[in-house]
């Protein structure tokens, strides 16, 4: 049993923004009710939350654990400890894994570690392709059984228009959200970030936004033919957005996530340091201003950070030969409250909505702090300072652009299923 | 002014002060490559680690002759013969080349900003010899010694520079060191090869890019051409006829630019493609004075970066022999 008294309690799904007390018994919310008016029985574990937001149990729909086959980099059991130092109660992790998670075998493995040693919720998302090579469709009707949240071919595309289109025929019959890294991969071909003045200038391949956009353009275009539901992943180009508002527009499943990375820098800020180098690159800086119009306008339905741990031998090298990706999991709150709210462009209540609701909905899950759903609470502050130091980070990697930022206010404790998994 | 510089790694961050520092510095050692004897002592008991992780001729051969020159002793590392193909990282074998205590490390790489990355990990300086497409300071500052030593300025010049300009590391050198003293830009070759973000790389320096030799040329007091890459011409398809039908360079199209005009190519040419050989070896081409220059200029940076030398502590040896060339200029 578990009392978190004299908080703010802030839960987009109900527009709730109050003082109150939420009391956990089990693994589930038993009892919400304005500060001091629990009647907690003897031996409760209280936590004051006084001066501090309670908010639903953060989700974080794009992440790579790394496990099975690339140990070195991340596992469960770290990815899912850097996950709750960070506030997120749940992730979603990514089949790109040795072997790829295609089959129901992998998925039960994933969630047999996540179970064993995870400090948060780990929800698997299957291939698409077996492989994801592109070309036979994977066992997903197996994937879902076993737990699957979602598919992605993610790292790449689903290879071809008409292999994605059948992979949205099925998944609709099948009501799994079809998660696109969308590319074209063509133009993308031996870039190693956002083609621009700065590409130019550094003498490093860019790829052009279009890379981006014009795989977006296929996918809304095959969600209408299908009907299916689709989320286009760290989505980083003005002219990719354009695609979902369209597809908005017209009433279709269309749903997408932007990173901290690609809302907080832009191509401008690259150096030849390989911890500035993922994929999507970091795009020009009109593009970031239409993120964060995006995000504020309800264009853009989640924060996603797409943590990308490689270890040291790995990234460590030079920037053409360095693997996409970097960490995200710990900076991600932090980075929200700075570029959004303390900026001044969202309210504290949407960007909650956007690591709770907004990702819960691109899932058909529920997220709210209510009696009876489960006890999955983020509790942060808006105001503490503090340093992010990536050595201290219960990641196995080091690759993040944000080692030494000081911020204001992030995450102070994890609730999980009803216990503290982490307290700062 | 006390420069000092740690590495060369690229041209862009120095200011003018700077770049014309390193042009002066040069000039005694020009003195010295028309001397029988052409080798001191200065950096006598030294070394230069030469490593060159994409195959280099004449640039190698040049860093090479310049340390030897100042009395320097060289170790090579050359990509092939290194142990990169067993797996080792670029820093591991450069941290191998610098246990056996070089003074210096020049270095080349098909990666943009690898020097860049080395001289974060290294407290010997580091000399960029060409990283990927980004830059090849020597090569700036010898081509900017040529066309002072023909055209006596290199303020306020009209450049032309002519082939793939987004691949060429020497393109954007000249156009950072050139541009810091006024020089006006144009920029010309196919449209994949010369896309308008170059505009905009060096603020304050004026660039056009256009896409008609014949504009680019009217008027121009330095033309400066790139080696056309017949790896280039493959990716994208571009057929060698048609590049030579739109932007080779031969006498006709010459005479629009400054009668003065002065050609520069940093090597090794394409006879017959880029360029006809009649121009590049007719009274306006620079080229073997810019191999010449190479040296000097190579020789000055290796001076600079290993005694640690400024300006007000130039080595007497070359203040000596900076007097006796103003002398027999007298």
């Amino acid at each position: 049993m578990l009392l978190i008294k004299n908080g703010r309690v802030i839960d987009p799904s109900s527009k709730t923004d109050a003082g109150l007390d939420v009391f956990l018994d089990g693994e589930k919310i038993k009892e919400v009710a304005p500060a001091g008016k629990v009647a907690a029985p003897p031996g409760t574990e209280v936590f004051d939350a006084t001066g501090l937001i309670v908010a639903p149990g953060f989700i974080d729909l794009h992440v790579h654990l790394r496990e099975p086959g690339q140990e070195s980099s991340e596992t469960i059991e770290t990815g899912t400890r850097a996950a709750a130092r960070g506030g997120f109660t749940a992730v979603c992790c990514m089949p790109n894994t040795k072997p790829v998670n295609d089959n129901a075998s992998v998925t039960r493995f994933i969630l047999d570690r996540a179970k064993a040693g995870g400090s948060v919720r780990v929800w698997p998302i299957g291939a698409a392709s077996v492989g994801s090579k592109g070309e036979a469709i994977a066992e997903i009707a197996g994937m879902k059984e076993a737990g699957i949240v979602a598919v992605s071919d993610d790292g790449k595309p689903i290879a071809t228009a008409k292999l994605a289109r059948q992979v949205m025929d099925y998944c609709r019959s099948l009501d799994l959200p079809v998660m696109e890294h969308s590319e074209d991969v063509s133009l993308a071909a031996g870039a190693v970030m956002r083609e621009g003045v700065t590409s130019t200038r550094l003498g490093l391949r860019g790829m052009p936004a279009a890379a981006e956009s014009v795989c977006v353009a296929r996918d809304v275009q095959l969600a209408e033919l299908s009907g299916a539901r689709l989320h286009v992943a760290h989505l980083s180009a003005k002219a990719s957005l354009e695609q979902v508002r369209w597809a908005k527009s017209r009433g279709l499943r269309v749903s997408c996530e932007v990173t901290p990375h690609h809302f907080t820098l832009i191509d401008e800020d690259v150096q030849y340091d390989s911890k500035f180098k993922m994929n999507p690159p970091l795009a020009a800086r009109d593009d970031r201003e239409a993120l964060l119009a995006g995000l504020a306008d309800g264009t853009v339905d989640a924060i996603a950070t797409d943590h990308a741990p490689h270890e040291p031998a790995l990234k460590d090298v030079e920037f053409d030969r360095a693997p996409f990706g970097i960490l995200g999991l710990e900076t991600a709150l932090a980075l929200a409250l700075e570029q959004l709210v303390q900026s001044g462009r969202l309210s504290l209540m949407r960007m909650v909505e956007l690591f709770t609701a907004g990702p819960a909905r691109v899932l058909s899950m529920e997220r709210k702090i209510a009696t009876g759903q489960p006890g999955d609470l983020t509790i942060f502050s808006v105001n503490h300072s503090w340093t992010y130091h990536v050595k201290e980070s219960p990641s196995k990697s080091r690759n993040s652009p944000f080692d030494g930022r000081a911020f204001k206010g992030g995450s102070v404790a994890t609730v999980v299923a009803g216990r503290i998994v982490h307290k700062q | 002014m006390s420069t000092k510089f740690r590495d060369l790694l690229a041209l862009e961050p120095l200011t003018a002060d700077e770049l014309g520092f390193l042009l002066d510095q040069s000039k005694p050692f020009q003195e010295i490559q028309k001397h029988p004897l052409k080798k001191l002592a200065t950096l006598r008991g030294k070394t230069v680690a030469l490593a060159f992780f994409e195959t280099s001729t004449r640039t190698r051969i040049s860093f090479g002759a310049a340390a030897s020159r100042l009395g320097a002793d060289t170790m090579n590392l050359q990509a092939e013969a290194s142990s990169l193909k067993k797996g080792e990282t670029l820093l591991d074998t450069v941290f191998n080349l610098n246990a056996m205590k070089p003074d210096c490390l020049v270095m080349r790489h098909a990666a943009s900003g690898a020097p860049n990355y080395v001289a974060r990990h290294l407290d010997i300086p580091v000399v960029n010899a060409g990283d990927g497409t980004h830059e090849h300071p020597s090569q700036g500052l010898l081509d900017a010694l040529t066309i002072r030593d023909r055209l006596g300025t290199i303020k306020n010049l009209n450049v032309t520079i002519l082939g793939d300009i987004l691949h060429s590391r020497v393109a954007r050198s000249n156009i950072h060191l050139l541009g810091k003293f006024g020089c006006k830009f144009t920029l010309c070759g196919p449209a994949m090869w010369v896309p308008r973000e170059l505009e905009k790389i060096a603020p304050g320096t004026p660039i056009r890019c256009v896409y008609r030799i014949e504009e680019a040329l009217e008027g121009a007091d330095v033309i400066m051409m790139l080696r056309v890459q017949t790896e280039r011409l493959n990716d994208p398809p571009l057929s060698a006829d048609d590049y030579i039908l739109l932007y080779q360079l031969n006498a006709e199209r010459l005479r629009r630019a400054s009668p003065k005009a002065i050609v520069l190519h940093p090597g090794p040419i394409n006879r017959g493609i880029e360029i006809t050989p009649e121009v590049a070896d007719g009274p306006q081409s620079c080229v073997l004075e810019q191999v010449t220059n190479g040296v000097a200029v190579r020789m000055a940076i290796l001076y600079l970066l290993i005694s640690g030398a400024t300006e007000t502590d130039t080595h007497p040896a070359l203040q000596m022999k900076s007097k006796e060339s103003a002398n027999a200029s007298d």
